[in-house]
């Protein structure tokens, strides 16, 4: 079974991200790049099912500016086989990228794509269920355990009442969450190997996928802040001015 | 045309978050309807008649709605969209799983987890975890969104008087199914739901450390949350995260015990009424948006406000 992993290169996980003073948008020069951290998680997963003999391939796909090839270099030197990199300097919103997988799960038909439940730039969490859909694919979102067997997969989704356990047939999306694995660091040998991995390169064209961005974000803005308050000295001060001066219990 | 609202509900009773999206969809358009898709949902149906705001009540049944897949819903909305302008549900995990494939479907470039409705196509959401909020404007002539409840007061849940009208379900796909939902039991109230909520981080160095919180949460009557950094050293469950990757709350009262303040968290909480944090570092950045801080050794401090809110209470 092969497994296609679409990752995506956002800003580092640890960076502050700041606001542009002129609200077009959020300051990304000179800023670190990384992995988005739940496509990690994915490319993990993916790795650790061919180990395991379930998955014979790992294909890790970005969709980006030339620079995706470092993200995409990481994910090799995890240990995916090969990678593919949808190459544009465009803004390219979930609904094209979901497009885009389509199409290339058309070309490379999968038995399975894994990816994160959400990229955490734009937090969106949209396009795994979106790629499902166009396929008519069977999905499992916000995976943190799963289990592949013939023909069909069972997975525990992280829902707000707790965990919940579907079976769905293959081929599918699974999404992923953040307890799913601990995904490893590429040595230096893998590193070293991973630049003689092959990479191809496509364009959304060549895929016939119209990129055209359908939302407009007009404005970005600091988010509205909230005041420091006051430091108090005892509980017996505490629980008088909750009770007196805010009023809550 | 008009606004269809996905309704979340356990066949039992209708999730309160639907209130908060009816409020969201009231703001689009004066014609908003809910759908019901369940088994033996009846008195569901009902309670969605009643809320306040809302024209009509679209009850399906099925036994495969029971605890429905995203792919059984999917084939019932597009059908049901064909009437519509607008689909609407919670941003919550319920809602999260089934819009963004019936949006693909419809291709509508969804709007995820909105804050505040500017006008019929111009919505603000957060970016970034929350370091940024963004303007959006979509040109699509079906418009999907989801809804952040904490951020649109909940509709009345009486007053209503909406029509239920029974819809065909779809056929089921045999795609996926639901097989168990493993469920933390407990007696306290919901997180997302709760008047107050009292959270643990990292500070709390144990999963039976939580115990101290269980015992102020119970007398406040409240909420137990926890960060991710908690959740993550195996201290709590998952179901309990506050944060970006977890539950967004804003309760009159959050209590934020040894918990440092990671931006992700803060996400979670920051439109909280009235923010408590209880931390033994004085450069914890949860003392930026605390309305009241106590630096100090939580251990000691926890069981003794315990002790001054039940004396409190007597008194």
């Amino acid at each position: 079974m092969k497994v296609l992993v679409p990752v995506k290169r956002v800003v580092d996980a640890n960076v502050k991200v700041r606001v542009k003073a002129d609200g077009s948008g959020v300051d990304t020069d000179n800023v670190k790049m990384a992995m988005n951290p739940f496509d990690e998680i994915a490319n993990e997963e993916a790795i650790r099912l061919k180990e395991r003999g379930v998955a014979s391939e790992v294909v890790a796909i970005s969709i980006g500016p030339a620079k995706c090839s470092e993200t995409l270099r990481t994910a090799l030197a995890m240990g995916a086989d090969r990678a593919i990199h949808v190459l544009t300097e465009a803004e390219v919103q979930p609904l094209a990228v979901a497009r885009i997988l389509k199409a290339i799960v058309e070309r490379e038909q999968p038995g399975l794509v894994l990816m994160g439940k959400q990229a955490i730039d734009d937090d969106s969490n949209q396009t795994g269920q979106m790629l499902a859909g166009l396929l008519g694919w069977p999905q499992a979102t916000f995976v943190s355990r799963l289990e592949i067997m013939e023909g069909e997969a069972e997975a525990g989704r992280e829902v707000d009442e707790g965990i919940e356990v579907i079976r769905f047939r293959l081929p599918a999306v699974v999404t992923v969450d953040l307890r799913l694995n601990e995904p490893r660091y590429a040595s230096l040998p893998n590193i070293m190997k991973a630049k003689r991995k092959p990479m191809d390169q496509l364009t959304p064209e060549e895929l016939g996928v119209d990129t055209t961005p359908r939302l407009r974000y007009l404005e970005v803005q600091e988010p509205p802040g909230r005041q420091a308050g006051v430091k108090v000295a005892s509980v017996q001060e505490l629980v008088a001015k909750l009770k007196e001066e805010a009023g809550v219990i | 045309m008009a606004v269809l609202v996905l309704a979340q509900h356990d066949n039992r009773v209708l999730d309160p978050a639907v209130l908060h999206v009816v409020t969201a969809a009231r703001q689009l358009r004066e014609e908003v309807d809910l759908l019901v898709a369940g088994r033996d949902a009846g008195e569901v149906a009902k309670a969605a008649a009643a809320v306040a705001g809302v024209r009509r009540v679209l009850h399906a049944e099925h036994e495969a709605y029971a605890d429905p897949v995203a792919e059984d819903l999917t084939p019932l909305l597009l059908r049901l969209m064909e009437g519509y302008d607008y689909l609407l549900a919670a941003a919550t995990t319920f809602g999260k799983n089934v819009l963004p494939r019936v949006a693909a479907l419809l291709d509508s470039a969804q709007i995820s987890d909105i804050v505040e409705v500017l006008g019929p196509d111009r919505f603000k959401r957060y970016i970034y975890a929350g370091n940024a909020l963004a303007t959006v404007e979509s040109a699509d002539d079906k418009r999907v969104l989801t809804v952040r409840t904490t951020a649109f007061e909940a509709a009345p849940a009486e007053g209503g008087a909406a029509e239920i009208v029974a819809v065909e379900p779809a056929e089921p796909t045999g795609l996926a199914r639901f097989l168990r939902r493993e469920v933390h039991r407990s007696e306290r109230p919901e997180l997302t739901s709760a008047r107050i909520v009292v959270s643990g981080g990292r500070g709390i160095g144990s999963a039976e450390n939580f115990r101290i919180l269980e015992e102020l949460a119970d007398v406040l009557g409240a909420a137990i949350g926890a960060s991710r950094a908690a959740v993550d050293a195996g201290f709590a469950p998952n179901d309990w995260q506050v944060g970006q990757t977890g539950k967004i709350v804003a309760p009159e009262l959050y209590l934020a015990v040894g918990i440092s303040g990671a931006i992700q968290h803060l996400a979670g909480m920051k439109d909280s009424k009235v923010i408590v944090a209880i931390n033994k570092d004085e450069e914890a950045p949860i003392f930026q948006v605390a309305d009241y801080g106590i630096v100090g050794d939580l251990f000691k401090i926890v069981p003794e406000l315990t002790e001054e809110i039940r004396r409190a209470r007597a008194a």
